[in-house]
């Protein structure tokens, strides 16, 4: 599958000057930068990237639950990127009764992913945990194919 | 009987064990609840609806297309509503590969945009969309719509018309909804209907809808829809991993579909 570059780049650029969340920090918005790049290795997989995306602040052994609405039969992949303060991240995911579902795992550093296909539409939960490092910015997208 | 005693306790040991392990897998009720819920994240865009629902098999898109949307709303809730219908349109028609309906819709989501009267650099993306369009580029073209859908939702927020974001991603949901539904009942298929399932997103939306200013909240049509809701959200609350029957699929689309009309008709909305 061909990789929208152009595409991506303009994510990154939106990301960068606008966001759809407003009034990010710069460094919500660094974080928002790292979660793409790895969010665009998918890519090469088909995988889409989704324009929204989670940016907040986690202190160390603290996390974020991010609800997120998805569809059985498509296959995810959630993206975490952080700022350098950030040594180890681990995401995840969780379904509407709160029970751990089994997932890829990704994780390098200030980054970290999962991914998994649901065999149920409906609410998960996405849980971010700052592991190791200090209080970071962090950012979460995810990309669907 | 000691040894009895002891490998009963062995096993009482493992099953409590067990059970501890299960529990520190689970996540409490109160931490579920108090998750962060956000249009730009928990809303999943028209795209990833119909990603799902083409996996058994791809429907007759151009079944789903519709004709030409209004352009002369009056009330800004109204328009929003439909400008959301409208971005579902263009993911259709991208689904379909038909490069002048999005070149057409590109131009209707613009239009609607500037009678809400949003960014410059929102209107700039109708060029992105009619480029994309050009060259067949289906998977840019995808993106730059849902970039397109944050820039409206981002310029709102900036005009301070934050009432009007949840309006866009409800419309896109309903008639997103009602398109699947339609294609489902076409052509039945329990993996394909399984997409349907969707209580709380449903929720998520009412919730939304009544955190709007009492003012927008007291806009008919915003009433209307809001009021149509509840009967939505029971008729996609199927138990997980079960599929909807043929019938079921038949009601929840009645039900979107008579929202749809009150967004696309609804005369003098205030």
């Amino acid at each position: 599958m061909k990789m929208p570059i152009v595409s991506i780049f303009a994510g990154i650029v939106l990301a960068a000057t606008t966001g759809f969340s407003t009034g990010e920090s710069d460094s919500e918005v660094n974080a928002h930068k790292a979660a793409l790049d790895l969010a665009g290795a998918f890519s090469n997989e088909g995988f889409k990237i989704r324009d929204g995306h989670w940016a907040g602040t986690i202190k160390p052994h603290d996390h974020a639950l991010i609800a997120v609405n998805l569809y059985a039969g498509n296959q995810y992949w959630f993206s975490v990127g952080a700022t350098d303060a950030a040594k180890k991240l681990a995401v995840n995911v969780y379904d509407e009764t709160g029970k751990l579902v089994q997932t890829e795992g990704y994780n390098e550093g200030e980054k970290a992913a999962a991914g998994f296909s649901p065999t149920s539409s409906g609410q998960y939960y996405v849980m971010v945990d700052l592991v190791d490092g200090n209080e970071s910015s962090v950012c979460l997208v995810y990309s669907y194919k | 009987m000691r040894r009895v005693r002891r490998s009963l306790a062995i096993t009482f040991l493992l099953g409590y064990c067990a059970v501890i392990g299960a529990e520190q897998g689970r996540l409490p009720a109160d931490q579920m609840a108090k998750a962060i819920r956000l249009d730009s994240i928990s809303i999943p865009s028209p795209g990833e609806l119909f990603a799902a629902l083409e996996k058994p098999g791809k429907p007759n898109w151009v079944d789903q297309m519709r004709g030409p949307v209004g352009m002369n709303y009056k009330n800004r809730a109204q328009i929003a509503l439909n400008l959301g219908g409208l971005i579902a349109d263009g993911f259709i028609a991208v689904e379909a590969k038909d490069s002048q309906q999005v070149k057409n819709i590109g131009t209707d989501i613009i239009k609607l945009a500037k009678a809400l009267g949003v960014s410059e650099n929102v209107l700039s993306r109708g060029n992105s969309i009619n480029e994309f369009a050009e060259n067949d580029e289906w998977d840019a073209l995808q993106e730059e719509l849902e970039a397109t859908q944050n820039e409206v939702k981002s310029s709102m927020q900036t005009h301070r018309d934050q009432d009007l974001v949840i309006l866009v991603s409800v419309g896109g949901w309903i008639r997103g909804t009602q398109v699947v539904s339609a294609a489902v009942m076409q052509n039945y298929d329990e993996r394909a209907a399984k997409v349907l399932r969707q209580p709380a997103l449903v929720s998520f939306i009412q919730s939304k809808l009544n955190d709007v200013s009492p003012e927008m909240r007291n806009d008919p049509l915003v009433k209307d829809v809001s009021s149509e809701l509840p009967e939505v959200e029971k008729l996609v609350s199927f138990p997980p991993g079960k599929a909807p029957t043929a019938d079921d699929v038949k009601k929840v689309n009645e039900a979107v579909g008579k929202i749809m009309t009150q967004i696309q008709t609804k005369q003098d909305s205030k």
